[in-house]
């Protein structure tokens, strides 16, 4: 209790824009706006063929709502702010840029790699150091996957340089 | 007679039972493993099930969601961390117990009170779900659209999160679902010119992301997080005096799971907190609560397991989910075919009846795997995180990427995982995401139909008594968090 009440203070004194109240909020209320603007890109259908409201109506209708929902959470922040969150650690970071790693590895090497090189790669950050069990996440685990989907499932997964071997 | 006979038909086919048996032991492997839980769980098997027809399907997904909701309970009492948020209310009492050394008696309640609660929702199911699906044949879709507007204002009294940032979710569920080509008219609509994305934004990438690929996140930053475990040598029946102190605290938190399951949107979570607190109410030693009370978990249990059987109810009747679970199970039918609603109740009863059969089985089984088992499923909590976190991204990947074939798919799933992680930091709940997504179509179907039959005037939705009545309970949901809240700050 002390220490939310300690973060509370902590969090009065910081200026506005600092603060993850109006960092959250800015950003929805910015993606929204973009998106509000996008539906204005919408076609319009005729109005021999409309039936009932236009394609653009009811996402603008929806993106309104949640500009003014979130314009109310701020101002109900201002009155009551949030606690300060701790700083993320390096290994969440780690782990966002392992996902990235990811989705570059599948799109220009292979889907089978980018799993593997993931799962070591978190695994080693995450502590594990042992060889085996580096070897059990990274290949053992994922070649089970892999042919269970494929042989089960009939899954065909995107040609690479690994899936171009077992496939041929 | 005809109907209890479809409902032991499960009993008497090995498939079904084969299924029923995998489905419930890898349930209780969900719920024990915090972080996952039956809502994760059911999404990724979603793709396996493509290769079962739709009643082993729609029972591997219900068996996963019976046990997986029990199996929270174990982590709960023995690790002071729920498996399942809805196992949040065992911690309260479970854990002091299991500290006082009696983790076997604990867990032992857990086990008959949940089993209780789950058997006792299946009976409301099976009366209720055929009363609720006749009186949907009332329902245009003005009724419609006002019952799906109840439902997601129900979000605001989900327990998670406060109740702006949960609508704030739904909203942003339901403005997920309108990605892709309009369904009335064929344009493309926050496709950005992705040919992928005019199919729409499917509903594994989202669940698998927000929920399993989140807590991978979460768990990145709980990698040094010790846990003090608490041995457990067997558990234990309760006994005589045991039964006779919580009895009543466990038909009556059956009853109110059951209904709190019944309520759109609501789920376990909700209903174990009020189950606790109810219990704790009319409990004549409720000093004892938070210290190891067994009246506690007995309440808190009955009434997460009987939200089970509850939320199928208008899942099944009308199509509307009843937790994040039965959304998953709610895409599982519709994947195979199956339309929820009035009609599979008349055309379809020996599916209905054979998912309540293997529901109240189900209950059954997890209660005879807890009861010989839970010792070696608590082990299951020391896979450590770096091991088992790289596997469910494997998992998580692969079967995302099986529904479509689709690499855009897993790219959204990551997406929605970032997303996800942030949500949860800053307090929106990522549950009413889900249930926006799956009530979008709904919603913005059923409007754009009314208004066409209403000649575009929307006043013509309250000439409507049931769609006026969907209303007015809307509005009720959306004052009850204000009314709640000024009660509390009055205390």
């Amino acid at each position: 209790m002390k220490n939310v009440q300690k973060s509370k203070r902590a969090n009065k004194g910081l200026p506005f824009f600092f603060k993850d109240e109006f960092k959250v909020s800015f950003v929805i209320i910015f993606v929204s706006v973009v998106l509000l603007i996008t539906t204005f890109t919408f076609d319009i259908v005729p109005p021999i063929l409309n039936r009932g409201i236009q394609p653009a109506t009811f996402p603008k209708a929806l993106l309104i709502l949640i500009i003014a929902m979130t314009l109310i959470v701020y101002y109900l922040a201002t009155k009551n702010p949030w606690k300060i969150e701790k700083k993320l650690p390096r290994s969440f970071f780690l782990t966002v840029f392992s996902f990235v790693l990811f989705i570059i590895v599948s799109k220009t090497l292979d889907f089978f790699l980018a799993i593997s090189a993931l799962s070591i790669f978190v695994a080693y950050y995450w502590g594990e150091k042992r060889l085996f069990y580096l070897l059990l996440v990274g290949i053992i685990f994922p070649i089970i996957v892999f042919v269970f989907f494929e042989t089960i499932l009939g899954l065909r997964f995107p040609p690479g340089i690994i899936t171009n071997i077992y496939y041929s | 007679m005809d109907n209890l006979l479809l409902m032991l038909a499960p009993l008497f086919s090995s498939k079904l039972l084969l299924v029923l048996f995998f489905g419930t032991l890898f349930g209780l492997i969900l719920g024990v493993l915090p972080g996952l839980g039956p809502t994760t769980g059911g999404a990724l098997i979603l793709p396996f099930t493509m290769t079962l027809d739709p009643l082993s399907a729609i029972v591997l997904l219900t068996s996963i969601y019976c046990a997986g909701t029990y199996g929270g309970a174990i982590t709960a009492v023995l690790i002071n961390t729920p498996g399942t948020p809805a196992a949040a209310a065992t911690c309260l009492d479970g854990y002091p117990l299991a500290q006082k050394g009696e983790a076997g008696r604990a867990l032992g309640m857990a086990t008959v009170s949940s089993t209780v609660g789950g058997i006792f929702s299946v009976v409301i199911l099976v009366f209720f779900a055929p009363i609720l699906a006749q009186l949907a044949y009332e329902f245009g879709q003005p009724e419609y659209f006002a019952l799906a507007i109840f439902g997601l204002t129900m979000l605001a009294s989900i327990g998670e999160g406060s109740p702006i940032k949960n609508l704030i979710a739904g909203a942003f569920g339901i403005l997920i679902s309108t990605v892709g080509k309009d369904f009335m008219t064929s344009i493309d609509r926050f496709t950005f010119g992705i040919n992928e994305l005019t199919e729409g934004i499917g509903f594994i990438p989202v669940v698998v992301g927000l929920f399993a690929m989140s807590e991978m996140l979460t768990q990145s930053t709980l990698i040094n997080q010790v846990f003090n475990r608490i041995a457990l040598k067997a558990i234990k029946l309760p006994s005589k005096e045991d039964y006779k102190k919580t009895w009543k605290t466990i038909l009556r938190s059956s009853g109110i799971g059951s209904f709190i399951g019944v309520l759109p949107a609501e789920g376990g979570t909700v209903a174990s907190l009020i189950g606790y607190s109810e219990a704790k109410r009319f409990s004549k030693n409720p000093e004892e609560f938070g210290k190891g009370s067994i009246e506690g978990i007995a309440g808190a249990e009955a009434a997460n397991n009987a939200a089970t059987g509850g939320a199928m109810v208008p899942t099944l009747a009308l199509g509307i989910p009843g937790s994040a679970t039965t959304a998953v199970i709610l895409t599982g039918l519709i994947i195979h075919g199956v339309r929820p609603g009035p009609d599979l109740f008349r055309e379809q009863p020996d599916f209905l009846y054979g998912i309540f059969g293997a529901m109240l089985i189900a209950n059954i089984l997890f209660f005879i795997f807890g009861f010989f088992g839970a010792k070696i499923f608590a082990r299951i909590t020391l896979v450590p995180n770096k091991i088992l976190w790289p596997m469910i991204f494997a998992v998580s990947v692969c079967g995302t990427y099986s529904l479509n074939q689709s690499i855009i798919d897993v790219w959204i799933m990551l997406f929605f995982g970032v997303l996800g992680f942030f949500m949860r930091r800053y307090g929106f709940s990522v549950v009413p995401v889900i249930i926006g997504l799956i009530l979008g179509e709904l919603v913005e179907g059923t409007l754009r139909q009314s208004l066409v039959i209403f000649d575009g005037n929307w006043l013509m939705f309250f000439t409507r008594p049931i769609a006026l009545t969907f209303f007015i309970l809307s509005l009720i949901a959306l004052a009850f968090p204000l009314i709640r809240s000024r009660k509390l700050k009055k205390k």
